[in-house]
């Protein structure tokens, strides 16, 4: 079998950049670990030690998950609640948190709002719910952008010219837009049935992009084979240690705009598996370092009926998960054989929270309800963990005087294909004021709101 | 019973390099003792001591998880190809 060879100046399979050089001006890349906090990978299984280059299973041992390693006494004696608040209002005010050396691609990603949602916390019968919205995080409305700035930052570490990755939607956004800032190049993959907003919201930063005639499995199994061939950085493969990492600061945030004090419960969607668990580690090392106070947090997932293997798995009882064929609407979350959903039902289960499924129908009412009562409007992913977080309510699993925090991650704009038959019309009328009084009476009759849809 | 079987970077060090090798076998399992026996060492990589498929490693039969399939005891045909691929993050 022969390939063409690839067009950056990697040799084919090489993990090492021949040279490994700044893309715009030229200077060689030496190791200047000076800022940086980590020390290398280790597996996450059998805690195998690897240096920090571009790879992410445990070759030697196991091929379990590779993750970074940090010098926590090192990121103690640096960071404080001031250095962090004195900080850029982006995800590098964490940077000692993040495994990059050198200056950071910074496009003002991260911060995003953390929403008191006191009509949609009455509607539900809780007194203190948060929205953590990553809807409207930068460049490209979804968190995917944290865990890109980071890989990113570290691809150009490690002299990767060309990037790329394998992606629902969201992440192709925010890879080619990020990539675009950078100068890097970029070929990404999709399925080819995505959302148009996902499509033309990855094309208009111009890279290549292959959209992949199956579903999202299948995409991930062919971009493998392409990180085996080609000598592209590719960022939910061979550079997901790093990338994975950004996810943490959805953690870190929560902490710093509750007033340095973690929530009793969250609620997050679970499409890998990667977010719910790396929320967890942000968590933890804050604890770690002593910039919060440690007490319970219960952990709980949402999946969609139609791609649910993790709260399947929870369900029985079971620490491994038997791949599905995902059929929802909750494309962003359709992974049917998520890599971390062991870790997410270890983290549910040790923290006395749960994993739930709902339908289709369920995750547009929560798109809705979302929407109505907090004005925001997310995208399908969002609709789960709203339509999650509802149903655990109803089922008393979430106790009324927590501090619930509900993870939004992604925005409605890009995926109006799902509620665009669900929602009301406008009422159409002339530009006289009879119209408008007659279509406002018609209004009133009934209850006020969008007109009906015909 | 020619089975073609792509092989993963991290494995390519049992296989001189070889991105892609072909084997005789009529089963997965029957495919993992062929590759042992041409590349020594390399089942303890895919397998743990029962001789069970690492968890975190998925195979492809012609690009259908053998999870769908009839996992190690899945068959073989003439022609087939098997991809071994590391599991992956996603999004």
């Amino acid at each position: 079998m022969t390939y063409p060879m690839p067009k950056v100046g990697f040799a084919a399979r090489d993990r090492t950049p021949l040279l490994a050089c700044h893309p715009v001006t030229g200077i060689p890349l030496t190791a200047t670990l000076s800022r940086s906090t980590f020390t290398g990978l280790r597996c996450k299984e059998c805690g195998h030690p690897y240096e920090a280059g571009a790879r992410h299973v445990c070759e030697d041992v196991c091929f379990g998950p590779l993750e970074v390693v940090y010098d926590y006494d090192a990121i103690r004696s640096r960071v404080s609640r001031a250095t962090i608040e004195a900080g850029p209002t982006s995800i590098w005010r964490y940077r000692e948190f993040l495994p990059v050396e050198g200056d950071p691609i910074d496009v003002g990603t991260g911060f995003t709002p953390l929403l008191k949602a006191d009509r949609l916390a009455r509607r539900l019968g809780l007194s203190s719910l948060y929205i953590k919205n990553d809807g409207v995080n930068m460049p490209t409305l979804s968190f995917k952008d944290r865990v890109v700035s980071v890989a990113l930052t570290r691809a150009r570490e490690l002299g990767f010219t060309t990037v790329s990755c394998a992606s629902t939607g969201n992440l192709a956004n925010s890879t080619a837009a990020i990539a675009a800032h950078a100068g890097l190049e970029c070929c990404v993959f999709i399925p080819s049935d995505l959302e148009l907003g996902k499509v033309l919201g990855t094309l208009v930063y111009n890279p290549t992009l292959m959209a992949v005639k199956g579903n999202y499995d299948q995409v991930n199994r062919l971009c493998s084979e392409v990180a085996n061939t080609y000598g592209w950085g590719f960022v939910n493969i061979n550079l997901r240690p790093y990338y994975s990492e950004g996810s943490k600061t959805l953690g870190y945030e929560v902490i710093e705009q509750l007033g340095w004090q973690l929530p009793d419960h969250i609620v997050a969607p679970l499409a890998s598996g990667s977010l719910f668990t790396k929320i967890r580690k942000g968590f933890d090392e804050f604890i770690k370092v002593g910039l919060v106070d440690e007490k319970p947090v219960r952990f709980s997932g949402a999946q969609a009926e139609g791609c649910s293997p993790i709260a399947q798995a929870f369900a029985a009882g079971r620490d491994f998960i038997t791949p599905v064929k995902p059929n929802t609407i909750a494309k962003s979350i359709a992974i049917g054989n998520p890599a971390d959903g062991p870790y997410a039902i270890d983290i549910a289960n040790r923290t006395g929270g749960t994993i739930a499924a709902v339908t289709d129908e369920e995750i547009i009412d929560g798109i809705k309800l979302l929407a109505e009562m907090e004005g925001v409007f997310t995208e399908t992913a969002g609709g789960t963990t709203i339509a999650v977080l509802k149903k655990l309510v109803e089922q008393g699993k979430i106790d009324p005087s927590e501090t619930t925090v509900a993870y939004i991650t992604g925005n409605g704009l890009k995926t109006t294909e799902a509620i665009a038959s669900s929602i009301g019309a406008p009422y159409t009328i002339e530009p006289q004021l009879a119209s408008f009084h007659e279509a406002w009476e018609r209004s009133q009759a009934s209850h006020g709101g969008a007109a009906p849809r015909a | 019973m020619a089975i073609q079987v792509l092989i993963p970077t991290p494995l390519q060090k049992f296989t001189n390099d070889e991105a892609s090798v072909s084997l005789e076998a009529t089963s997965i399992d029957g495919l993992l003792q062929a590759l042992e026996g041409r590349y020594p060492g390399i089942q303890a990589r895919l397998c743990d001591e029962s001789g069970k498929l690492r968890r975190f490693l998925n195979l492809y039969v012609n690009s259908e998880d053998i999870r769908f399939l009839d996992n190690q005891a899945t068959v073989l045909s003439d022609g087939d190809e098997v991809s071994i691929v590391p599991a992956v993050a996603g999004g």
